[in-house]
Order: C-alpha cells, then sequence, then structure tokens
C-alpha cells in the first residue's frame, strides 16, 4: 500500500475499473469518461475476462485436439475429470436432448472458476504492476491508473453471463412451449383461472426476472465481497499477514463453490425451459 | 460499479466462448471418453466371455474324460468276458483232446495186450505141444494123437 494514499483512497483506487471511453477528443481513459454515460468500457474487466476465456479455451482445445480413446495422458485425464464432473451434474439435472447445455455449463463453470480465481492473486500485485507501466510508458500519475483485476467483481460481467442465460430460458421455453404455451405458463400459474390472468402475469413475470438478477447479483455480491475483504486486511499493516492467509485458504472453497452454483443454476433453469407442463 | 457498455462487450465474448467450446472442445474429449467407456465395457465383456467359455471347455473336457474311463472300463470289461470264453473254450477242447488221447492210448493198449496174449497162446501151445510131443514121442506116434493136440490148440 503507499503511503500517499489515505486508507479510503485505496480502497476506493483499488475498486475503481479501467475506464475507455471515445469523446469528442478521441478516445479518453479514466476520470476523463466521467460523463461518457452508458458507452464506456471497463478495459480491464474485458482484458482480463476475454484472457481467461481464451486461456481456458486454448487448454481445453489443446487436450481436445490431442485427445485420444487409448490411456491419456496427465493432462488429458484432468481435463476429462472436468468434463465427466460438468456432464454427469447435467445428465443429473436435465432430461432433454440438447447439444448446447452441456458446453454451456462447462463454459460457465471453468471461465467463472477462472475468473474468481483472480481473487486470489494479492490485491497489490496487479495495479502496482499496471501503474507502474501507465508511468513509465505513458507517463500517466500511477493514482490515475486503475486495474481491477477480478472481472467476476464487476457487474458487468456477472449480468452479461446472467443476461445470456436469460435469453436462452427464454428461447428454449418459446421454442419447446411454442409461443402460446410460454404465455399460457405465464399467465395460468399458479392460479388456473382467467380471473387470476394479470395476478399470474405479474407473479410469473417476477419468477422470471428473478431468476437472471439473482444468478448475475449472487455471483458479483459474493466476489465484491470477497475483495473487498482482501483489501481491507491489505490496509492492516503488518497484520494483513495471519489474516490474508485464513481468508484466502477460505476462498479455495468459495471460487469454486460460486462458479458451480452458477452452473447448476443455469442447468435447472433451462431444465425447467425445456419442460413441458 | 456502474452498467455501461462493457455489458455488451462481456455478452458477445460470453456467447463466442459458448460457441467455440460447443464447436471444438466439447464433442471431440466427451467423444473420447465415451468411445473410451465403451472399449473397457467391450473388454470387460470379453473378458467375461472367455472366463465363460473357459469354465465350458473345463466342463467339456471332464466330461469327455469320464465318457473315455467309462468306455475304457468296458472295453476291459468286455476283454475279461472274452478271455474267460476263450480259457473255457480251451479247457474244454483240452479236456476233449486229453479224452481222445487217452481213449486212442487205451485201445492201442488194447490191441498191443490181445496180439500179446495170442502170441503168448501160439508160443504156449507150441510149447505145450513140444512138451506133449517130448513125452508122447516117448509113447505114442506123434501122428496117431494129432487131432487131439488140435483140439487141445483151439480149447486155448
Amino acid at each position: 500500500m503507499a503511503s500517499e494514499y489515505t486508507t479510503t483512497e485505496y480502497i476506493q483506487h483499488h475498486l475503481t475499473n479501467a475506464v475507455m471511453c471515445t469523446t469528442e477528443n478521441g478516445i479518453a481513459f479514466n476520470k476523463a469518461c466521467k460523463d461518457a454515460g452508458f458507452w464506456s468500457w471497463h478495459i480491464d474487466t474485458l482484458l482480463w475476462s476475454i484472457g481467461l476465456g481464451v486461456l481456458f479455451l486454448w487448454l481445453f482445445t489443446s487436450a481436445a485436439k490431442k485427445a485420444t480413446v487409448g490411456v491419456p495422458t496427465k493432462w488429458q485425464a484432468f481435463i476429462e475429470i472436468v468434463i465427466e464432473f460438468v456432464n454427469t451434474n447435467v445428465k443429473d439435472t436435465f432430461h432433454g436432448k440438447n447439444a448446447l447445455i452441456a458446453p454451456l455449463a462447462l463454459t460457465i463453470f471453468v471461465w467463472v472458476f477462472l475468473m474468481n480465481l483472480m481473487d486470489l492473486v494479492p490485491v497489490d500485485f496487479l495495479p502496482t504492476i499496471a501503474g507502474f507501466i501507465g508511468s513509465t510508458a505513458f507517463g500517466m500519475d500511477p493514482h490515475d491508473v486503475y486495474m481491477k483485476a477480478v472481472p467476476t467483481t464487476d457487474l458487468n460481467l456477472t449480468f452479461a453471463l446472467a443476461i445470456g442465460v436469460f435469453f436462452l430460458i427464454i428461447y428454449y421455453s418459446i421454442k419447446i412451449k411454442g409461443i402460446t404455451g410460454f404465455m399460457k405458463e405465464l399467465t395460468l400459474q399458479p392460479f388456473n383461472h382467467w380471473a387470476f390472468i394479470p395476478v399470474n402475469f405479474i407473479l410469473e413475470s417476477v419468477t422470471l426476472i428473478a431468476r437472471p438478477v439473482s444468478l448475475a447479483l449472487r455471483l458479483f455480491g459474493n466476489l465484491y465481497a470477497s475483495e473487498l475483504i482482501f483489501i481491507l486486511i491489505a490496509t492492516l499493516g503488518l497484520w494483513q499477514l495471519p489474516l490474508h492467509f485464513p481468508w484466502a485458504v477460505f476462498h479455495i472453497l468459495v471460487l469454486p463453490l460460486q462458479a458451480f452454483i452458477f452452473m447448476m443454476l443455469t442447468i435447472v433453469y433451462l431444465s425447467l425451459a425445456h419442460e413441458d407442463h | 460499479m456502474n452498467i455501461n457498455a462493457t455489458l455488451i462487450g462481456q455478452a458477445i465474448a460470453f456467447a463466442v466462448f459458448v460457441w467455440f467450446c460447443m464447436k471444438f472442445v466439447w464433442p471431440p474429449l466427451l467423444g473420447a471418453i465415451e468411445e473410451r467407456q465403451k472399449k473397457i465395457a467391450d473388454g470387460l465383456e470379453a473378458s467375461d466371455r472367455a472366463e465363460q467359455d473357459l469354465a465350458d471347455a473345463q466342463a467339456q473336457a471332464a466330461e469327455q474324460l469320464k465318457e473315455a474311463k467309462a468306455q475304457a472300463a468296458d472295453i476291459i470289461e468286455q476283454a475279461k468276458k472274452r478271455a474267460n470264453v476263450l480259457v473255457d473254450e480251451e479247457t474244454q477242447r483240452g479236456h476233449s483232446e486229453r479224452e481222445k488221447i487217452i481213449a486212442q492210448g487205451y485201445a492201442e493198449i488194447e490191441a498191443e495186450r490181445n496180439r500179446a496174449k495170442e502170441d503168448l497162446r501160439k508160443q504156449v501151445s507150441a510149447l505145450a505141444i513140444a512138451g506133449a510131443e517130448k513125452i508122447l514121442a516117448r509113447e505114442i506116434d506123434k501122428d496117431a494123437q494129432a487131432d487131439i493136440v488140435a483140439k487141445l490148440v483151439d480149447e486155448l
């Protein structure tokens, strides 16, 4: 922790994304983007998430290319354990036939897990490196260089995932049940009477909308909170040493668990979308 | 913490990742796993079948051995019977042969004895005549008593 920060500034600095936007003067960054509104980009979130996504695909494709039916290499065996794990969960929960569900679940599980794993990188490493690069290469004030390395602590990312899942829910609901079937499900449940149609519609819509919102907020909330605690621990000077360790160990459980929950709920929601009542 | 265009970028990235995973990651890996499972299942089944075959073959061999033993015992039994029959026949034949030889011997002996008897009788009669001749030579004419001597010889 740099001495010239106050604690509040330090925490705020760690919790601010690097922003990029286009203004009338061309591309601008961070504080210059304060008024850019919707059309600004969190480049650190994008960079890390896409980087980790590409890493995930690269790791798995490298195994897939060399995949052999005979005796697998250790790497292939490890990848197959992950595949089997996801496949078992999908098969236990989802009983229809759909070639998308399992790869979707795998992508969510591994990608979210890798992004969560960034939480275990000590909180000052990446911002300091980014600040150093920013100040030496671009002559910026290191205080103005932001780097929030855990993409799942960005609502944009968790909502992007949840909205993607939400669109799939809608798509498969309509595809399997038809427009009328889907509308019936929204309006004739839980009270199967025409007089209750508006009430039913409100209830069912809330249920439907609550799914992606809860997906996004759960992941975001868990990771944001844990990241915040890591940052708070980092402000304690020497005391951070005994505290940081148990908190990090605790996250060996939390990080895969959150990825798993996101995957499982996605499968469950899509399984519900496939069920014809 | 504000929602902005990052959302769109992330959604696109998410879609691309899922698509890529669905096209190039999931099918070959799961295919390899399933194929291996099938191979292992086949192998296990084959080993089961081989085990069954072995048990069958062993049972068959035992059966055949038993059969062969029974056959051998049969053959030996038959041979024994045959041998007994042969021995009986031979004994029978030997007996009759012996009987025949003995009978022949008896007959020969009888013939020999008869001949000897005849010889003896002739010699005794000759001897008697010679004796009588010597006695009678002194007393009577040999020719006058010839009919008596012939009578004597006949009576012997």
